[in-house]
């Protein structure tokens, strides 16, 4: 393989049976999904629905078998280091180092990538520009908002340029206006790069809006797939069949109920303890 | 499948200063393979200088328990004449094994740092970068050598103040700055090793507390080994830190050494360290 990436031709990300287990716990269970170059594709589920767990092994985090995740076309399990050359990723929680400044934070990343030292400062500010952090670039991240530290984060994977950039709750815990700068910035850089976007949400405002489209994971498995305004018209064919169709039209929220149903407090819910862990650390640090 | 770029959203896309792709639309190439470690390990150290540059506090109070060791301890047992040292005074016997001492606890924190990033998310976004997980480890473990280069320095000139008289010949001073980042290298090793194995903070912290003190304690740091009985003496020949103190001994103050036996072990050390770490940082990544 000379070129960085299988075949342009490739799909951004596709999944073949993607499974993983935490002990006994099934995690994941068969998960097919592929995502299209260019595309914003959303993850929803309840809790413990295992959306984390699949971008951990898409992420190369967790150990996965050849055959399972391919990105662009590279088999995560056999190509990690080319993989992780296409990947930008911020995790669920607020991962900037409060230790250094919004500079010093993306230029670690800059170094991580092997940008070159001459490129290193223009491209640094390049991506703090891009999410609006230009004149808040030699503060210390410690000083930051929430919702800059989201930005912040953002920076820091842009400045590698990656083809898939995998974003794990990224607005959790953010007021509604910080959740629309992220979503506002995202989709400028997206709009310039062309980059694909992978992103995990419990928001279905900002499914509804954003995403081109989304697959609802409920239990490990991908319950349905499509469009948001697909899966809106199926259910409310659905609805229309079982004669119901009286009713307001479905909104995704209507749709995330139909799929998981009382989900939220089912016994897999122990599964994705760490989860739970992670964003109540997540919000104590926001509060 | 379309292979363009979807049309972005309306509403969404007319702010004023929507950047032109720039920089941001070319990825990095990526460094030949043999570069990658070294530029990891620069990497991880300058972010640790830039964090020691932001925030001296610690290097101030860091300062503060190898100060009084030498001041109240040292100071005192010098008037005792009850170790025997070879005909230097105990506390130009001591300075050595206390430079040893504070690179070592600065060192055994590593492992309660990784397990902070990785609780904090820092680690497992460090993990999805192209750095082999080896690289990220020795990174660390320089990142701990050159704080503890720093340490080693304040406590050099609190000794030096003290009247404990020190080599100023620059080759030796180099040979202590590799001798304590050997050391450090291998015990923020063993720490992150530690890490990978317990997987939480609170196990780390009782069980780092737990070897910090015989490892101190059964070294050559505050008495020859020649004092200890004869168990004692084993465990202190397996004790890494044994070997830095020997050699950071023979340097500064020409005391009769075992220099290249002291780099060896410690080199085999730190190159295990930074292999056992390595292979358990994936247990932390899950």
């Amino acid at each position: 393989m000379t070129d960085r990436t299988g075949t342009d031709t490739a799909d951004a990300l596709s999944c073949t049976g993607l499974a993983y287990s935490f002990g006994g716990a099934r995690a994941v269970d068969g998960v097919d999904l592929t995502v299209a170059p260019g595309e914003v594709f959303g993850l929803l589920g309840p809790n413990g629905a295992g959306k984390t767990t699949a971008i951990r092994a898409i992420t190369t985090l967790l150990p996965v078998p050849a055959g399972m995740v391919q990105v662009f076309g590279l088999d995560v399990a056999r190509e990690r280091m080319a993989v992780r050359r296409l990947l930008g990723y911020v995790p669920q929680q607020l991962s900037a180092d409060a230790n250094l400044t919004g500079r010093e934070n993306v230029e670690l990343f800059a170094r991580v990538y092997d940008v070159p030292r001459r490129e290193r400062a223009p491209r640094i500010v390049q991506a703090l520009e891009a999410v609006g952090l230009g004149d808040a670039a030699d503060r210390m991240a410690g000083t930051y908002s929430g919702g800059m530290v989201r930005r912040l984060e953002l920076a820091q994977a842009l400045v590698s340029a990656p083809r898939l950039l995998i974003l794990d709750e990224p607005t959790i815990g953010l007021d509604p206006i910080a959740r629309t700068s992220v979503w506002d910035r995202l989709t400028e850089v997206r709009a310039a790069t062309g980059m694909t976007v992978l992103v995990t949400t419990h928001y279905m405002d900002e499914a509804d809006q954003y995403c081109d489209r989304l697959a609802l994971m409920h239990r490990g498995r991908v319950r349905a797939l499509g469009t948001p305004g697909r899966l809106k018209a199926e259910l409310a064919d659905r609805r229309a069949r079982s004669g119901e169709a009286d009713g307001p039209a479905p909104t995704l929220e209507d749709v995330f109920r139909h799929f998981a149903g009382s989900g939220l407090t089912d016994e897999q819910a122990g599964g994705e303890f760490r989860d739970v862990r992670n964003t109540r650390r997540t919000a104590s640090r926001v509060g | 499948m379309s292979a363009t770029p979807v049309v972005p959203r309306p509403g969404s896309a007319e702010s004023p200063a929507a950047p032109a792709a720039g920089l941001l639309g070319v990825p990095p190439r990526a460094r030949p393979g043999w570069r990658v470690f070294p530029a990891r390990v620069g990497a991880m150290c300058v972010v640790e200088l830039q964090k020691l540059r932001h925030d001296r506090t610690e290097l101030y109070t860091r300062a503060v328990q190898p100060a009084l060791w030498l001041l109240i301890f040292g100071e005192t047992f010098t008037r005792l004449h009850v170790i025997p040292t070879g005909g230097i005074p105990y506390l130009d016997y001591l300075a050595p094994g206390i430079i040893a001492q504070s690179a070592m606890f600065i060192a055994i924190f590593y492992g309660i740092m990784i397990i902070w990033e990785r609780d904090s998310g820092v680690l497992p976004k460090l993990l999805v970068t192209p750095t082999p997980h080896s690289a990220l480890v020795a990174g660390k473990a320089f990142a701990a050598g050159v704080k503890s280069v720093i340490q080693a320095v304040v406590v050099i000139l609190i000794a030096a103040v003290l009247g404990v008289a020190m080599t100023w010949n620059p080759l030796r001073l180099l040979g202590v700055v590799v001798v304590v980042v050997l050391g450090s290298a291998f015990f923020s090793c063993l720490s992150m090793s530690i890490a990978g194995i317990v997987l939480t903070r609170d196990r780390l912290m009782g069980i780092g507390q737990a070897i910090t003190m015989p490892l101190f304690f059964a070294s050559n740091a505050l008495y020859p080994v020649a004092l200890m009985p004869g168990w004692l003496q084993a465990v202190s020949k397996v004790n890494p830190l044994s070997y830095q103190v020997d050699a950071l001994r023979g340097l500064l103050l020409g005391t009769p050494s075992h220099l290249w036996l002291d780099f060896g072990v410690l080199i085999l050390a730190a190159l295990a360290g930074i292999a056992a770490a390595s292979s358990l940082m994936g247990r932390l990544a899950r």
